[in-house]
């Protein structure tokens, strides 16, 4: 494993900067937000994403995918929680392509992974079901009914669950909740009878749905009863990847913060020369660069299938968790008055923040699961 | 095989074959070497295996041969070190020569200086302190206050310094003194080396909240010094004084870069004899939090200093990272004593005497003299200055 990225990765990660801060400022988040846009996402900018090929860096080469992997795909999540760019790259690019590519059946891989890498068809993982990331934690069941399963339950924080064509649903055909055993998968279509969505608007203006089941027809997606184990290893790579974005707002929000306290003036001077303040700037900068350094190699391991690379990903998220929430929350006090306001960016970064550390674990889970990888 | 390959497997042989087995354990810190006319050898092999190091260069593998170095490329200098890890032999010998002033007269020193003070760190022959500190200057080193007045042939030296460690074991003193008090602070600076021998010179150890007396307090009274051991120009001694602190930060901030030291205890198994395990957990989930909080953070810096050495290897650009390590570290390393602590309860809490293991009593020392990392070769408060000023370019 290196940790010194490829002359490769370097120009995705390059591409993408420059990609989400021509498409995709924060004012296109804006926009979304405050037009109610009823899709949360823009499609224009998702079909030139996918043009970039970045919806199949997790695809293997045999269906059509350019195996960038996992680094490939971090570089690109960090360019866009630069400019907090509301995209499918979670939903779609990593969990459902990962789902299918790695659990889907040789024909729910030519139905499903062109128009996904195309950027025509939407997914969504509806997981959650408790008040916290909690991946056993499963009650909605699946009981056999001819030639597939019934699904019943409710699920919550299923994120682009509204707008998703695609549902893919884990489900319980065995076992009791926060059993591994008996954890499966199953492909509904979106809009498949007995299915009610409901948008939740969330603090950071991006996509989150409630999803109930009521007696849904439905089709595996991997083998039964042992999902848990697929399960494992693509909710590493959304928490590595969504580290990797958690690393990108972190980053920009300190950046910003600095040149902050350059610009800013009082009592005559810049308050950048205040050393109350340098000493909170130069301690974000080193907990920037540590966790730079726990991504990158979340996202080498997990591409090299290291033995280690689950407790790698709990560290990146681990770590990106209470770096961005150190940087969203000093980025709005260096900022004073203006970084309370709904017309200044930095509460933006802050509201992200929240949102992203519940996602697929908070820093206390991770820690504990770290903790448990590593034998204690 | 390449070249380096073939020069990693000769290393390992040559290692496995010339290194005492009594230096193949955990050194406690009462055997390590510094060397210099007052060593006391705990152990024989503790000289031999010096001298066979030192004969081959292997001290400081990376210095020029011609100073009695082993010569050897970075890479091959690595190789060196990462054997030596991976064995977990000791280091046969550490000191103030070596990590700092060897590199400063390498590189400001004249012929004739690194001919007589080079080759005699290498072998050990003599041990170098470091006279920075003054009572009356600590954070605010160039404030320093030490005269030395030139006199024909000889500086006239007059002055106090603190935290001289260990310099009633030390044969020479690499010091900071004022030779012109007229001008700027920073421009009233030389760099001299003096001989502890010289009439006038005295070390009074300290004793420290730890118990031990690692540090001194020096005194100059009328020291005559040769002209000749001046390093560098009159008055210059300021660039050289941060470029030694440097290498002093280099060294500070490596303690705990190689997390798993093969001998070291960590806290997880300290907490688990001491409060025992449900389920292979460690049975307090707030220590454990706790201890996972810390070692997360150790890992990430340890990948970080990784990072730092692979991208400086594949030739980008130096980066900014360097200026953290010696923060960060010795904040962990602190973290790392007071997560040992409280999975120790009150077997943590021993001073002396009964009731305490060896390994008990040591710890709550360690803890104690932890807390100078963040306080020697420059605070925690003013790494994070020089942080803010260099990488962030924040105004003064």
């Amino acid at each position: 494993m290196t940790l010194a990225l490829s002359e490769e990765t370097r120009m995705v990660r390059d591409t993408a900067l420059e990609f989400f801060r021509e498409r995709s400022p924060i004012t296109a988040l804006r926009k979304l937000r405050d037009d109610n846009d009823p899709d949360g996402i823009s499609r224009a900018l998702w079909r030139q994403m996918a043009e970039l090929g970045w919806t199949g860096f997790l695809v293997s080469e045999e269906h059509g995918g350019s195996g960038f992997g996992v680094t490939g795909l971090g570089q690109v999540m960090e360019a866009a929680g630069r400019t907090l760019a509301a995209t499918p790259l979670l939903s779609t690019a990593l969990l459902g392509a990962s789902l299918l590519d790695l659990a889907g059946t040789p024909g729910q891989q030519d139905e499903h992974l062109p128009p996904l890498m195309a950027g025509d068809r939407l997914f969504a993982l509806a997981l959650e079901e408790t008040s916290r990331h909690a991946p056993t934690h499963v009650a909605t069941t699946a009981v056999k009914s001819g030639d597939g399963y019934t699904l019943k339950g409710a699920k919550r924080f299923v994120l682009d669950g509204h707008i998703a064509d695609v549902l893919i649903v884990v489900a319980r055909t065995g076992g009791a909740a926060g059993d591994r055993d008996g954890i499966s998968l199953f492909l509904v279509p979106g809009d498949a009878a007995g299915i009610t969505r409901t948008r939740t608007i969330m603090v950071d203006s991006r996509n989150a749905a409630l999803v109930t089941l009521d007696t849904v027809s439905a089709v595996p997606l991997g083998p039964i009863g042992r999902a848990a184990d697929v399960l494992d290893i693509v909710l590493d790579r959304a928490r590595a990847c969504l580290a990797a974005e958690m690393l990108g707002s972190a980053a920009e929000t300190f950046e910003r913060t600095v040149q902050y306290l350059k610009d800013r003036k009082q009592f005559g001077v810049q308050i950048g020369s205040f050393q109350a303040l340098k000493h909170r700037a130069a301690q974000m900068f080193c907990e920037v660069e540590v966790t730079r350094s726990a991504v990158v190699a979340a996202l080498a391991a997990l591409d090299e299938h290291g033995n280690d690379a689950a407790a790698l990903a709990s560290l990146a998220k681990a770590k990106a968790n209470d770096t961005l929430y150190l940087c969203g929350n000093e980025g709005v006090q260096m900022h004073g008055g203006i970084g309370m306001t709904d017309e200044h960016e930095i509460g933006f970064f802050l509201k992200r923040a929240r949102v992203a550390q519940a996602t697929f674990g908070d820093a206390a889970f991770h820690r504990s699961r770290y903790a448990t990888l590593m034998g204690y | 095989m390449t070249d380096l390959a073939t020069f990693r497997a000769e290393t390992r042989a040559w290692l496995e074959a010339n290194c005492p087995p009594a230096m193949r354990t955990w050194m406690p810190e009462d055997e390590q070497v510094a060397g210099g006319k007052r060593a006391e050898w705990v152990r024989p092999e503790q000289k031999i295996w010096l001298d066979r190091m030192a004969a081959k260069g292997w001290t400081a593998p990376a210095w020029p041969k011609k100073y009695g170095g082993g010569g050897l490329s970075s890479d091959e200098a690595l190789i060196l070190d990462e054997e030596m890890q991976d064995l977990g032999y000791r280091a046969p010998l550490r000191g103030m020569g070596l990590s700092m002033l060897g590199p400063t007269l390498l590189e400001y020193g004249t012929e004739e200086q690194r001919q007589t003070h080079i080759p005699k760190i290498v072998t050990g022959e003599i041990r170098w302190c470091q006279g920075y500190s003054e009572p009356g200057s600590g954070s605010d080193l160039a404030s320093l206050s030490t005269r030395a007045v030139l006199q024909g042939e000889h500086f006239l030296v007059n002055g106090h310094k603190i935290w001289t460690s260990n310099a009633h074991l030390s044969d020479w003193i690499f010091c900071l003194v004022r030779t012109d008090p007229t001008v700027k602070k920073h421009d009233g600076i030389s760099f001299l080396l003096i001989d502890m021998d010289d009439p006038g010179v005295r070390a009074r150890p300290i004793k420290l909240i730890s118990g031990q007396s690692v540090f001194c307090e020096t005194f100059f009274e009328s020291v005559q010094v040769p002209a000749s051991h001046l390093v560098g120009q009159l008055n210059k001694g300021w660039t050289i004084a941060k470029r030694l602190l440097e290498h002093e930060r280099k060294g500070i901030g490596g303690i705990g870069a190689r997390g798993a030291a093969k001998f070291e205890i960590p806290p997880e198994t300290v907490a688990k004899m001491h409060v025992g395990e449900v389920g292979g957990r460690i049975a307090d989930p707030i220590l454990r939090d706790h201890i996972a909080a810390y070692s997360v953070d150790a890992h990430a810096f340890q990948l970080t200093r990784r990072r730092a050495a692979e991208e400086a290897e594949s030739g980008a650009p130096p980066g900014p990272l360097s200026a953290m390590f010696k923060y960060y570290a010795t904040e962990l390393n602190k973290r790392r004593y007071e997560m040992l602590l409280e999975g120790e309860g009150f077997q943590g809490l021993g001073w002396d005497g009964e009731g305490f293991t060896g390994d008990e009593l040591r710890f709550t020392r360690e803890w104690l003299r932890s807390k100078a990392n963040t306080i020697e070769g420059g605070t925690s408060e003013i790494q994070l200055n020089i942080i803010a000023k260099r990488v962030l370019g924040l105004p003064d």
